[in-house]
């Protein structure tokens, strides 16, 4: 087997056994990205001097025993919305071109200190508000299954990456969709948790309310294992909650006997692909074969989470990006009064995607329109809350398509912003519910494009997705067979 | 569409956001606000009375800590990322006419 071929956990018992060194791991990284990073573009900074420094420090401590942990040794992409401490860090915008964080992300500390080596920092949207990663300041990732199409996004790099074996696994951000969306488009898994089981601290706020970071893997084990280092609560994030039930890898068990699966009437309607529709109720059939209880139910108030989510996340966004003003560190535009200074070097360094958003949400938070758009909302976000909570009194996990097509066509969606959110009407509630989902390949349409599966749990309730994905995993790949 | 954007709205709209539009931009500006503020429409839709906003999604309040510094000086580091820098200090463009 190549070394290139292991997942993150087999390749760090590898390099415990002694197989394979953390430096070859590195070489094999390398070598692939040599291959395929100049057609893809999965990278804003890849750091080839310090990973390999990193690895030096990483394989002394695992040859002395120091190291024992599931992702010793192994070489990780970071979405860069996620400071890393002396490496750039740009949110994918002009107005971070050249900002260099003096402290690591909170999750990315978790993972070097479980002796994870961190190669570079992802492509994305703009300060994460895209589904394409085709806003980047730095051009566009491609789609490694087929370059003609998007990998989704916003945590389009990290995606592409892992599906590419430009890495072993990475790190995304997934505040309506972020972490799922391209997870599918690329045919690997990625999770997004509980809000509040993984610190914020160092993660570049987009809505601060519905982020959360989570991992995008090459199989279920590897999720888990990553969501178990880096979940916990920390102080530095003041939202980040205390739980005692992490230990996500106990759950990776192949058996769903009994488990109570609703699949959404509402998902499954109009605008959902036909080949996308096939494929996850196949996937549906398979966990109800294998012992789960299946059955469909009206979830309601599906076509109103959208809105929500725009007016929501957009009053946020203006809010965290107000920080960005030429001052302290990024991009300033060479101007000589201060008041213009600022307002020239907004414009400037914020792309038209970032900007459509912020004036949005500085609208819906003006006196005289807060009640009605965003009080609004805060309302619906509640109703939908509780459709949610009425539908787990009844179900362990709700199953559905994670997006209504598989990736379009590169340039096809930023023409119509509003038909490119509406490819967000599956996975946005959970952020706005707090919810874990995690997204799992179900197999590819006619054109060979990967579709995925999504998971939803409630709240603190990711072992049962963890046990559920495992086991849809396993089935399908028996399936193929 | 229902919802028409005009100059006076986007100018504020401007201020607010600290951000400088080209005409170009103003004029595509009020046609993107406007679809989205329809879109967002829908959401009269809902009979939302006597329902309380939800801003956070876990019964959370206050968390507090005590007031004790536990980061370390990281000044310089810092003062290597201002776009312009003196004397340990940011510097800005002039304030207020000399």
């Amino acid at each position: 087997m190549k070394i290139a071929d292991y997942t993150a956990v087999e390749l760090s018992e590898q390099i415990k056994q002694g197989r394979v060194t953390v430096k070859e791991a590195l070489d094999a990284v390398f070598e692939q990205i040599d291959c395929t990073e100049e057609a893809i573009h999965c990278y804003v900074t890849i750091d080839r001097e310090r990973a390999y420094r990193q690895a030096q420090e990483v394989q002394k401590k695992i040859d002395a025993g120091e190291l024992t942990g599931p992702l010793a040794g192994v070489p990780f992409a970071i979405k860069d919305n996620l400071c890393t401490e002396g490496m750039l860090t740009t949110c994918s915008s002009k107005i971070l071109e050249n900002f260099v964080p003096t402290y690591s992300a909170e999750a990315v500390k978790r993972l070097e200190a479980a002796g994870a080596v961190v190669i570079g920092k992802t492509n994305m949207d703009e300060f994460a508000m895209g589904s394409t990663t085709e806003t980047s300041y730095f051009g566009i990732t491609r789609n490694p299954r087929n370059t003609e199409h998007v990998p989704g996004g916003s945590s389009g790099g990290s995606a592409a990456a892992v599906a590419a074996g430009e890495c072993f696994a990475a790190l995304g951000s997934d505040t309506g969709g972020s972490i799922r969306q391209p997870a599918s488009y690329c045919g690997v898994v990625g999770m997004k948790p509980t809000y509040g089981t993984v610190s914020r601290y160092g993660l570049i706020a987009y809505g601060s309310s519905l982020d959360q970071i989570g991992p995008l893997t090459k199989d279920v084990r590897d999720c888990a294992a990553i969501l178990e280092v880096i979940a916990g609560e920390d102080k530095k994030d003041s939202t980040s909650m205390k739980r005692e039930d992490t230990n996500f890898t106990e759950a990776l068990v192949d058996d769903v006997k009994g488990m109570r699966i609703g699949i959404p009437r509402d998902y499954f309607g109009e605008g959902l692909d036909p080949e996308v529709k096939q494929a996850v109720l196949a996937a549906a059939k398979v966990l109800e074969e294998r012992g789960a209880l299946v059955e469909e139910f009206d979830l309601s108030l599906v076509e109103y989470a959208i809105p929500t989510y725009y007016t929501i996340a957009a009053a946020e966004a203006s809010s965290n990006l107000e920080r960005f003003d030429g001052v302290k560190y990024g991009y300033r535009a060479p101007v000589d009064d201060l008041h213009p200074m600022y307002k020239k070097t907004r414009s400037e360094g914020f792309g038209a995607e970032v900007k459509r958003r912020i004036m949005l949400g500085s609208f819906v938070l003006s006196s005289g329109y807060y009640d009605a758009y965003y009080l609004k909302a805060l309302r619906v976000k509640a109703l939908i809350k509780k459709a949610f909570d009425e539908a787990f009194a009844k179900y362990d996990v709700i199953l559905g398509p994670v997006a209504p097509t598989t990736a379009p066509r590169l340039g096809e969606s930023l023409a119509d912003p509003i038909k490119m959110y509406l490819g967000d009407i599956y996975t946005i509630s959970v952020n706005l519910a707090g919810l874990p989902g995690i997204s799992i390949p179900c197999g590819t349409d006619s054109k060979g494009l990967p579709i995925g599966l999504q998971l939803i749990g409630d709240c603190f309730r990711e072992k049962n997705l963890i046990r559920a994905a495992f086991t849809a995993e396993k089935a399908l790949q028996e399936e193929r067979r | 569409m229902a919802n028409i954007i005009d100059d006076a709205t986007i100018e504020y709209v401007g201020i607010l956001a600290k951000l400088e539009l080209t005409d170009e931009e103003k004029e595509q500006a009020k046609k993107d606000m406007g679809s989205m503020l329809d879109y967002i429409d829908k959401l009269g839709e809902l009979d939302t009375t006597g329902v309380e906003p939800m801003s956070h999604v876990f019964p959370v309040q206050n968390v507090f800590r005590e007031d004790v510094v536990t980061n370390g000086d990281a000044r310089e580091q810092i003062l290597a990322n201002a776009p312009e820098e003196k004397d340990g200090m940011f510097v800005v463009p002039q304030t207020f006419p000399g």
